[in-house]
């Protein structure tokens, strides 16, 4: 980037600081903002799951000493946390092919010379864009006992209903995500579309393939990275729930059917006080979390 | 609070280009129809709860029948919005959202185009390890800050019921200091370089000539910002107490949680509080969704 002729007596002070050493200060404010609110909380995470780190009276000097991987092994072997990584398990095998699935059938669909197409994707796009506090108050309404969906499916309908039934109250939230970030993911399988060659499917055409054999010959390797990102991005989030099984289920009901680890996290270490633990739970789960994402990112990016 | 980082780091130029172009397969036939009919029952699945949403905030009392999906002249009322208003006080509650949403902003316009212009075009030690710690940084699930975070913002600092603590982990949109990256890597050089040399500080420049060009990409960036903040449950929940500072999702979310029997018509009190919540963040997307589908979901997830 530097080709601009400098001054001989500024080369030191470029050399040490570059050729715009005000963008140091330009950047300094974000710096400060990553350290204060990523960096510096990572580590405190960090420290505060070794320790028996609790909340005591604002002002009480107390001793929280070091006490090794106590939180982790409570942590492992507290049955609700096996119950609530389950869930996470139950929620991203609902929810990472069903997304993956809709949504590049949708951006294929989308993809083609079709009327009303700014339409389609704007509705698309319309429950990502809304509170998860409003689409809850929406869904208890449709799955409530007497709600619409039930007087739809009359004598089909569980019991007991939906959101108070140990079976379909984790389903209900893993779908109710699905349906809310679908948009999102249909747009990034749109942008990928655009860089799959045309040339491919004429090619493909001229061997004989029809639609659907050419969605799975062209359009499925053809947006592979694309897949590997929806596949990372949607297990975070299934990772992360926690306003569905607050709102919806009544604080991870039935009988902690629904229950989510950060769900855990607020109890344990807001209401509860033991601090400490959250954060083993917390660091648990990002680091399960980040070696998902490499484990994708392996198997489905090797050649 | 930014996963989808990696997703949006990719040029806008680009982006134009792929969605100005034809889509590739512009064939007819029943494949066509197939797309279209596909595409259309899509749309009915995303849209109708958001009808049905503004249908149930408007009846007086709550019909599940298939026939309460139709507007009923006799079953029409606005009372559901005074009840919501009663119980949560709207006006306070939309005013604490819009101060939280709009700190958010305003932080992230100004620190986010600092930090996009000089890392962007302008050269200085250290900024190849600030974009890198940055990308790292980000990869951080929120989960494993949420706990430090609330020790530090609620505990240390003494920030609950407080805007600023409301505001801090969320002040500037990692997303939007990707896009005025972006966005300023593809100005060319030479624009800034002559206004250098004319004389013009950084500063200057910066206020100058790169945001009045930038435009578009601060459309974007404040869309994408704003979606955050407004539809925020947890972070907002966890540090208010006070019902006066709690933003309107906060408060829906309360009302949710322990509502039964404090209003003639629940369900229709919480959707009529959906309907305020969800509304503005919609009109506001659709409003810029050419804009921001453009720019913001390119073509970056390259096959």
């Amino acid at each position: 980037m530097a080709k601009a002729a400098t001054a001989p007596t500024t080369s030191r002070r470029i050399k040490l600081l570059g050729k715009h050493p005000i963008g140091i200060p330009f950047v300094a404010p974000y710096v400060a903002f990553l350290i204060v609110v990523f960096a510096y909380p990572l580590g405190l995470a960090l420290y505060m799951s070794f320790h028996d780190y609790f909340f005591a009276a604002p002002g009480a000097i107390v001793e929280r000493p070091f006490i090794g991987v106590d939180n982790y092994t409570q942590v492992l072997g507290d049955p609700v946390f096996r119950t609530a990584l389950f869930n996470v398990v139950k929620f991203v095998i609902i929810n990472v092919p069903l997304t993956v699935a809709l949504a590049l059938v949708l951006a294929t669909a989308l993809n083609r010379a079709i009327p009303f197409r700014t339409f389609f994707r704007a509705s698309y796009y319309v429950p990502y864009v809304t509170a998860s506090v409003a689409v809850v108050g929406i869904w208890l309404w449709l799955f409530a006992g007497d709600g619409l969906v039930n007087t739809i499916l009359g004598p089909l309908a569980p019991d007991p209903p939906w959101l108070v039934n140990e079976a379909w109250a984790l389903p209900i939230i893993a779908l109710l995500v699905t349906w809310k970030q679908l948009g999102f993911y249909v747009l990034l399988y749109l942008a990928a579309l655009q860089n799959v060659p045309n040339e491919l499917y004429e090619a493909a055409k001229v061997d004989g393939a029809g639609a659907v054999r050419s969605f799975f010959a062209v359009t499925v390797p053809g947006v592979r990275s694309a897949t590997t990102l929806v596949v990372i991005l949607a297990t975070i989030v299934g990772a992360n729930f926690f306003t569905e099984p607050y709102l919806l289920t009544g604080g991870g009901g039935p009988n902690n059917a629904s229950i989510s680890p950060v769900l855990m996290m607020y109890r344990e270490g807001i209401e509860q006080g033991n601090a400490g633990y959250a954060a083993a739970i917390g660091v648990i789960l990002a680091i399960g979390v980040m070696t998902i994402s490499l484990l994708n990112r392996y198997v489905l990016e090797r050649d | 609070m930014s996963a989808s980082v990696a997703a949006e780091d990719r040029s806008a130029a680009e982006d134009r280009r792929a969605e100005d172009r034809p889509p590739p397969r512009a064939q007819t036939g029943w494949g066509r129809y197939a797309a279209l009919a596909g595409l259309t029952a899509g749309a009915v699945l995303f849209l109708f709860p958001f009808y049905y949403m503004i249908i149930g905030a408007l009846q007086k009392s709550p019909n599940t029948d298939i026939s309460g999906a139709f507007p009923q002249p006799g079953n029409l009322t606005f009372d559901n919005f005074v009840d919501i208003n009663r119980a949560i006080n709207l006006a306070g509650t939309l005013l604490s959202s819009v101060i939280f949403t709009g700190g958010v902003i305003l932080a992230t316009l100004v620190l986010g185009l600092l930090a996009g212009y000089a890392l962007a075009q302008l050269e200085f030690r250290g900024k190849q390890l600030v974009f890198n710690a940055m990308l790292l940084l980000l990869i951080i699930p929120f989960m494993l800050l949420m706990i430090p975070l609330y020790v530090m913002i609620v505990r240390s600092y003494g920030l609950e019921d407080n805007y600023l603590g409301m505001i801090l982990p969320f002040a500037v949109n990692p997303t939007a200091v990707f896009i005025f990256r972006q966005f300023f890597m593809q100005v060319p050089q030479d624009l800034f370089d002559s206004a250098r040399i004319d004389g013009a500080s950084e500063l200057q420049i910066l206020t100058k000539i790169a945001v009045p060009l930038a435009k578009p990409a601060i459309l974007t960036a404040m869309i994408v910002t704003f979606i955050g903040p407004w539809n925020e449950f947890l972070w907002p929940f966890l540090i208010t107490k006070q019902a006066d500072m709690q933003p309107l999702a906060v408060a829906l979310g309360s009302f949710i949680s322990n509502v039964a029997g404090s209003v003639a018509n629940p369900f229709g009190a919480i959707l009529a509080g959906a309907t305020v919540l969800a509304v503005p963040a919609v009109l506001a997307f659709l409003a810029l969704q050419r804009h921001f589908v453009q720019s913001n979901l390119g073509s970056g997830v390259k096959g």
